[in-house]
């Protein structure tokens, strides 16, 4: 059995042909199209790890099956650098040392331009953690996470409503 | 997982004749059944997806002042739709309260109805579970059973309903409308949920291959806008299930409850209309000892299932706290933390 589909990922477009149903986005991504910076945490919605925009809305991808998303346009951490030029919400994490072991980065960080784009949050710290709660840092990062998220928000602005992918 | 079949039907009637065969499940988003399919859990031989299905992600604002909701409408959605807030605050909480934003994003309105209950014994396929497996037990009974049912359980299941958005639904009387081989019908969301009796795994009225298509709240449920609030406990400040929760809402007119609705969650297999407490209210003044009296009489038959008697006092207080919120009138703009109790109540002490 061959299930095609078609997804554009990061601006570029892939066919692809789905040997089982039961392959979820996370799966497909990680190790069907060589893009690992997706994480898998708990593989069951718990952790925010595998967060990804799919048609411009932060999802768990783990609970996503590829088969019913013929047609989107996914971003991954992988497409948020123009080049050696990080993302401000990248670089925001970078300066106020929002992570540590690295695990649930690049959850936060999709989950952050998803928030920032969502537009309910905005600089009211409790707010963005409220809105960030669907991700779960073991290391405890979680005060420079806000910080980030609050600086990068500050500095996205209208703009980053709309244009920040 | 088990390894299904993959349908994407165009058309309703397609798609209701499809998950009509024995083994099959309709897939929405996904992010309960397909859980419950890696836990082997649930073991569907095809996947009916309505993702093809036309007309179900529309939210009407009628213009009587109700509202229909599609099933396929996405919580987070519905949650910011200005107008329906507006009309419907407590709904907007609620739903708000529940799980994580990226669930939220993709969660559907008719997989939030229909969700199944969180019991770690239904989740483990290696316990007894009657509703998993009708006949085989319930490991519930004697295990850890501290945040099970509190009112309408069974000696076969004592598990809750989790769904925070079914709270307010039920208060606020919405209607269910479904569709089948046998043709629509209504079902007040009230009676669509089934008690567990001896039956467990029945948990809707649902028949095989019926379809929820859309969701509606009366006219006369935004009467209540100006005094509606959600309330949920939980055991940690957010993304996590209510251990107890309660949606109110009052229509006060000079002083006076005109009308009270009121709804408890997380304490029965079903969200859990308290219509006692409603009629207590009416005519009452929207006092701290008319709330407590109400509270008394919306836990009045409940008993514990297990170690949980605690569940039935902190109930009695969420419930009160949620219609002292309410009187003290809808927030023009939700609270940052949706339906949290640490939010202290104008001129109230925190703890009585
Ligand atoms: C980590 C986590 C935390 C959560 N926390 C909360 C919480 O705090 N509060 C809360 O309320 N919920 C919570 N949830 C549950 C969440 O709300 C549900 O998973 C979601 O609403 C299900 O919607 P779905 O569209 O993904 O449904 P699916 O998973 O696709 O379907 C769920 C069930 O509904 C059936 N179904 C779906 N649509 C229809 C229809 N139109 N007609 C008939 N049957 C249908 C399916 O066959 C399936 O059995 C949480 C979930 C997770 C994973
Ligand atoms: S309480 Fe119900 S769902 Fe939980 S183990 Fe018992 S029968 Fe199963
Ligand atoms: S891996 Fe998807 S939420 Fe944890
Ligand atoms: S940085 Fe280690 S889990 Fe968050």
């Amino acid at each position: 059995m061959s299930l095609p589909i078609t997804l554009t990922i990061n601006g570029a477009e892939h066919r692809i042909a789905l040997d089982d149903p039961r392959v979820t986005l996370l799966d497909l991504l990680r190790e069907r199209l060589d893009l690992p910076g997706t994480k898998k945490g708990c593989d069951r919605g718990q952790c925010g790890a595998c967060t990804i925009l799919l048609d411009g809305r932060r999802v768990n991808s783990c609970l996503a099956l590829a088969i019913s998303h013929d047609g989107a346009e996914i971003t991954t951490i992988e497409g948020l650098s123009q080049g050696e030029e990080l993302h401000p919400l990248q670089a925001a994490f970078v300066a106020h040392d929002a992570f540590q072991c690295g695990f649930c980065t690049p959850g936060q960080i999709m989950s952050a331009l998803g928030l920032i784009q969502e537009g309910q949050a905005g600089t009211d710290p409790e707010r963005v953690r409220e809105g960030m709660s669907g991700n779960l840092c073991r290391c405890g990062a979680y005060r420079g996470i806000t910080e980030a998220v609050v600086e990068a928000q500050e500095k996205l602005g209208q703009a980053g409503r709309k244009e920040a992918a | 997982m088990n390894r299904f079949d993959y349908l994407r039907p165009a058309s309703i009637a397609e798609a209701i004749a499809a998950a009509a065969q024995p083994g099959s499940a309709y897939l929405a988003s996904g992010t309960n059944l397909l859980d419950l399919m890696k836990g082997d859990v649930v073991r569907p031989a095809r996947l009916v997806d309505l993702g093809g299905l036309p007309g179900l992600d529309r939210i009407e604002l009628l213009p009587d002042g109700g509202a229909r909701i599609g099933a396929r409408v996405r919580n987070a959605d519905l949650a910011y739709h200005p107008e329906f807030s507006r009309r419907f605050p407590a709904v907007a909480e609620a739903l708000l309260s529940g799980a994580s934003a990226q669930l939220r994003n993709a969660a559907t309105v008719g997989g939030n109805l229909l969700q199944r209950t969180r019991c770690a014994y239904f989740y483990d396929p290696a316990s007894a579970c009657n509703k998993r497996a009708p006949g085989a037990g319930c490991d519930a009974r004697g295990g850890e059973n501290r945040l099970h049912a509190v009112l309408g359980w069974s000696e076969r299941c004592i598990a809750t309903h989790p769904s925070d958005f079914c709270v307010p639904l039920a208060a606020l009387g919405a209607v269910v409308e479904i569709e089948g081989q046998a043709g629509r019908r209504e079902v007040p969301l009230e009676e669509f949920h089934l008690l567990p009796g001896e039956t467990p795994e029945r948990e809707s009225v649902l028949a095989p291959g019926e379809l929820v298509v859309a969701l509606r709240l009366p006219a006369e449920a935004a009467r209540f806008a100006a005094h509606a609030r959600y309330v949920k406990l939980r055991e940690r400040t957010s993304y996590a299930f209510a251990v107890v929760s309660a949606a109110a809402g009052l229509r006060i007119e000079q002083g006076v409850i005109a009308e009270a609705r009121l709804a408890l969650g997380g304490v029965a297999a079903k969200p859990w209309r308290a219509r006692a407490a409603e009629a207590a209210l009416a005519g009452a003044r929207p006092d701290a000892a008319s709330f407590r009296r109400a509270a008394e009489a919306a836990l009045a038959e409940a008993t514990p299932s297990g170690d949980n008697e605690f569940k039935i006092e902190l109930a009695r207080r969420i419930a009160a706290r949620a219609l002292a919120l309410a009187a003290i009138g809808t927030p023009e703009r939700l609270p940052a933390l949706p339906a949290s109790p640490f939010a202290p109540v104008p001129g109230a002490p925190l703890h009585g």
